[in-house]
């Protein structure tokens, strides 16, 4: 079948040759955006986190068959180093990564939940946030959020974005 | 034989190697050897009060440094980046020496084709500590031989240029390092130069950002699972679910012929299928049906049977006065359960065989190890073997073992392509390397004014280094007890007039390895558990009752600072406050102190962690703020083992295996507040990314115990 939907702003056609594949290897190996992780394959840790229709959805478990129209943005498509999201801002300047492999989930998991509660309290985020880290990032990720919080809040004009 | 000082290693003239010339595009490579360093050092008695060092075992000559003509500096780091932090520290250590900006300084991991393999591990949080000196000896030669040249082509003496930033002046002449090297053949090698002193350190103990934030924050492919190679296929090997179950025989007339596949690949031992895809190669692995011999029955009991004081052999490895008996001995006992690494990157590896040479990139925290093993398996010379480490996503232990590598390179040379291998999360949970489960017996008893008059340690602990192919052969026999199990299994109570400690070994039937800070966490629930029991009996508050058993040595009084400054910093209390209850611990790991205080509630069987206060002394912190996120890294880790996670044996098989019925520490169940102190009991860096696990279990513990009036005897720790 093919695959047509939008990513990371651009849109995309795409043959499938088994749509049941996961939308994480098709991500991965078909377009070579490895931002994305695998993580457990059963939707249970989070590290494979992506944007689709801007809700937070776990690709390891996610048809490729399913985003067709869809808007989906990954981690590459979230910000830049030049033009970084205010969650990648907020994340480099809480330093929160030690090994790093879940934090693209953890990003893209935080950006979602930003534009669903713009000023997420404590508690929104332990439930919102449910993603694995091993190294114990916790304490840094939640800062993060809230500094990401504050930078959206600043009027569009001041906001780098 | 473990030597006092272990960062003093030092480099000789002759053994400095540069290749090549810098030209428009040529690189300026400087390496070395470091001298030979007997691995023996591992010795038992300084397992827990030494530190260990670089222990490269090294007979080619190593790239460190290449200065490139854009007037950058690469450092070939032969320590893996496993989100401890190294590389942001052993950059700081060389552009200190250097006089050269971080920013323009990138550290890469050493691929063995460089020559700059740890012969050893990055383990036992030992990198920035063993590099200390040997690394910064090198930058500041390397610095002087640019100097040499510079002052070459400014017509002045070497002493009147000065340097700053990766600039060399002589009075209005700047000359970059990437322009002094430029066109110089020949090089003069100084006599390694005094280092710097510390009042004038301008990036070593700052706080620098991370070297490697960008490529984490914006995903990189960075990781071993990110790596890619033309024409690479995917492999999965057949797994048996059962404890010691042995491979007999294979059906794979179903898995032969479904989409994707391109070769069931047999080899001794397993059997394997490479496919086009991860999902074609996972589906077809599944429809292999294989014959196991002898696969286990055994339940968690039999386990908790076997891992009991009393069986197995016993080594006494801590031994002051007599044993204890009589009237009025107490005695607690306390067990810690299978733990699992649970590294959200599983474990895999890409593997490229070619004719008379092959490719392995992975993730490993055994670089050396891993060639050895691939070469062996393949009939290759270890030369013609390339291992390129990459970042890892996660190791704590994990990545100490790699046969996944060489099962990799078998199924590439089958096809005679690039096979890329990975674990599914299943496989990952049931064939991990476990941190062994423990039992131990604590005894103790009080002297009529209070204090102690005797304390004994009696535990039991499947192996961590026994066994293990990182340990040198024979070094188990000449310890008598497992080096990782006894880690934290020492009293730190000295002043107590009899004591002893003594280590049971036990073998289990399934495979148990290193898991970060190996046996210190379980130890030191037990220890430190005991030592708040013994304080309240004795009517003493448990700060006070710890200190008085402290030897008043410079190792004591270190910990003694540790412990002070977490009740401090902590305004540590014994009374319950607004249903708020506090519980202290400490522990020394590897030669550094550690001091916490917890502050928890609880309410309807739930635990509720507010507040962890951590006071750790790790020497000179070269980057305190990574010191800090280890702490807390730390600290999460030990709440997240102390309170929730468990693997169980049912009906012969490791469980669960998976995240979720793994439970593990999620956001709801940090702390909303960690506050870290460093203390500074020494003047160079020591050990850090293990220690402060030691107090995390104890300190929950005994707030625990006096939120709810029960001492909680397991982890993890549950209560109601």
């Amino acid at each position: 079948m093919t695959l047509e939907c939008t990513l990371n702003g651009a849109p995309l056609q795409l043959e499938l040759e088994d749509p049941a594949t996961p939308l994480l290897w098709v991500l991965r190996d078909a377009l070579g955006l490895m931002g994305t992780k695998f993580g457990c394959g059963r939707a249970a840790c989070g590290a494979c986190t992506v944007l689709i229709d801007g809700e937070a959805v776990r690709c390891c478990s996610y048809p490729a068959a399913n985003v067709v129209g869809k808007t989906i943005t990954t981690i590459e498509g979230l910000g830049s180093p030049d033009a970084p999201h205010p969650v990648q801002q907020a994340w480099m300047e809480e330093i929160v990564p030690q090994c790093g492999y879940c934090q693209p989930g953890f990003i893209m998991a935080a950006a979602a939940l930003l534009e669903k509660i713009p000023q997420p309290t404590d508690t929104d985020i332990d439930q919102h946030i449910v993603n694995v880290c091993r190294c114990g990032t916790h304490g840094r990720i939640r800062k993060a959020i809230h500094r990401a919080a504050a930078l959206l809040a600043v009027p569009s004009t001041e906001n780098p974005r | 034989m473990a030597r006092r000082k272990t960062n003093t290693q030092k480099i000789s003239r002759r053994k400095f190697l540069i290749r090549g010339g810098l030209g428009t595009a040529g690189v300026l490579a400087l390496g070395t050897y470091l001298a030979r360093n007997p691995i023996r050092r591992s010795i038992l008695a300084m397992a827990n009060t030494m530190e260990m060092s670089y222990i490269g075992e090294i007979d080619n000559p190593m790239i460190w440094f290449e200065l490139t003509s854009d007037n950058h500096i690469v450092l070939y780091s032969p320590k893996v980046e496993m989100g401890q932090g190294t590389f942001t520290g052993l950059a700081q250590l060389a552009a200190e020496e250097l006089e050269f900006p971080l920013a323009r300084l990138q550290v890469i991991h050493a691929p063995t084709i460089t020559g700059n393999i740890d012969g050893m591990s990055t383990g036992g949080s030992t990198s920035i500590s063993g590099l200390w000196e040997p690394l910064r000896s090198l930058a500041a030669t390397f610095r002087e031989m640019l100097r040499e040249a510079a002052a070459g082509k400014l017509n002045a003496s070497p002493a009147a240029l000065t340097v700053a930033e990766g600039i060399f002046r002589y009075g209005e002449k700047r000359l970059s390092y990437a322009q002094a090297a430029q066109g110089v053949t020949s090089w003069d090698i100084p006599e390694v130069p005094k280092l710097k002193p510390r009042e004038s350190f301008r990036y070593i103990g700052k706080p620098e950002p991370r070297v490697d934030l960008e490529p984490k924050v914006f995903g990189h492919p960075i990781f071993g699972l990110d790596a890619e190679l033309p024409d690479m296929l995917y492999g999965a090997v057949v797994r048996p679910t059962r404890i010691g179950a042995r491979f007999v025989s294979a059906d794979t007339s179903r898995a032969v012929s479904m989409p994707g596949v391109v070769q069931i690949v047999e080899e001794a031992g397993f059997v394997g299928v490479v496919a086009r895809t991860y999902p074609q190669a996972e589906r077809a692995k599944n429809a292999i049906e294989v014959t196991w011999d002898a696969p286990s029955d055994l339940q968690q009991a039999d386990i908790e049977a076997l891992m009991t004081v009393g069986h197995g052999k016993s080594t006494i490895i801590q031994k002051e006065g007599r044993g204890l008996d009589g009237d009025h001995v107490v005695e607690l006992e306390f067990r810690s359960p299978i733990g699992a690494h649970a590294q959200l990157e599983p474990n895999g590896a890409l593997a490229h065989v070619e004719a008379d040479r092959a490719t392995v990139i992975l993730s490993t925290q055994v670089v050396a190890l891993t060639r050895k093993e691939v070469a062996k398996s393949l009939g290759f010379e270890e030369e013609k073997v390339n291992v390129v480490p990459t970042y890892l996503g996660g190791g704590f232990g994990r990545r100490l073992h790699t046969p996944h590598a060489v099962q990799a390179a078998l199924m590439s040379r089958a096809v005679g392509k690039p096979v890329k291998y990975i674990f599914s999360r299943e496989e990952e949970f049931q064939h991990d390397m476990f941190r062994p489960p423990t039992h131990h017996i604590l005894r103790g008893k009080l002297a009529a004014d209070g204090s102690l008059e005797g304390l004994e340690h009696h535990f039991v602990s499947g192996d961590v280094g026994n066994d293990s192919a990182l340990m040198p052969p024979g070094v188990p026999t000449l310890v008598g007890a497992d080096i990782g199990a006894v880690r934290g299994g020492f009293l730190q109570y000295g002043a107590v007039p009899n004591h002893r400690s003594v280590y049971w070994h036990v073998d289990l039937p399934f495979a148990t390895s290193w898991w970060r800070s190996l046996g210190l966490l379980a130890n030191t629930f037990a220890i430190e558990s005991f030592m708040d029991h013994m304080a309240s009996l004795a009517g003493q508050d448990a700060a006070g009752f710890r200190l008085r058993h402290i030897p008043d040595d410079p190792a004591g009084r270190r910990l003694k600072a540790v412990i002070r400054k977490a009740v401090e910093t902590s305004r540590y209390t014994e009374e319950v406050r607004d249903g708020r209850a506090m519980g202290l611990a400490a522990s020394v790991d590897v030669g550094t102190p550690c001091a916490q205080v917890v502050e928890l509630s609880v309410t309807d069987g739930e635990i509720r962690l507010h507040k962890v206060t951590c006071v750790l002394d790790p020497g000179l912190a070269v980057n305190p703020d990574q010191v800090k996120a280890q702490c807390e890294g730390a600290i999460h880790m030990g709440l997240s083992a102390a309170l929730f996670e468990e693997m169980k044996v049912v009906d012969g098989q490791l469980t669960p295996s998976m995240y979720g019925p793994y439970r593990m520490g999620l956001m709801k169940d940090a702390p909303r507040e960690i506050e870290v102190v460093l203390l500074q009991g020494k003047d160079t860096p020591g050990p850090v990314g293990e220690p402060p696990l030691g107090p995390v279990g104890a300190a929950i513990a005994n707030a625990v115990t006096r939120a709810t009036g029960q001492r909680p005897d397991r982890m993890p720790i549950r209560v109601g």
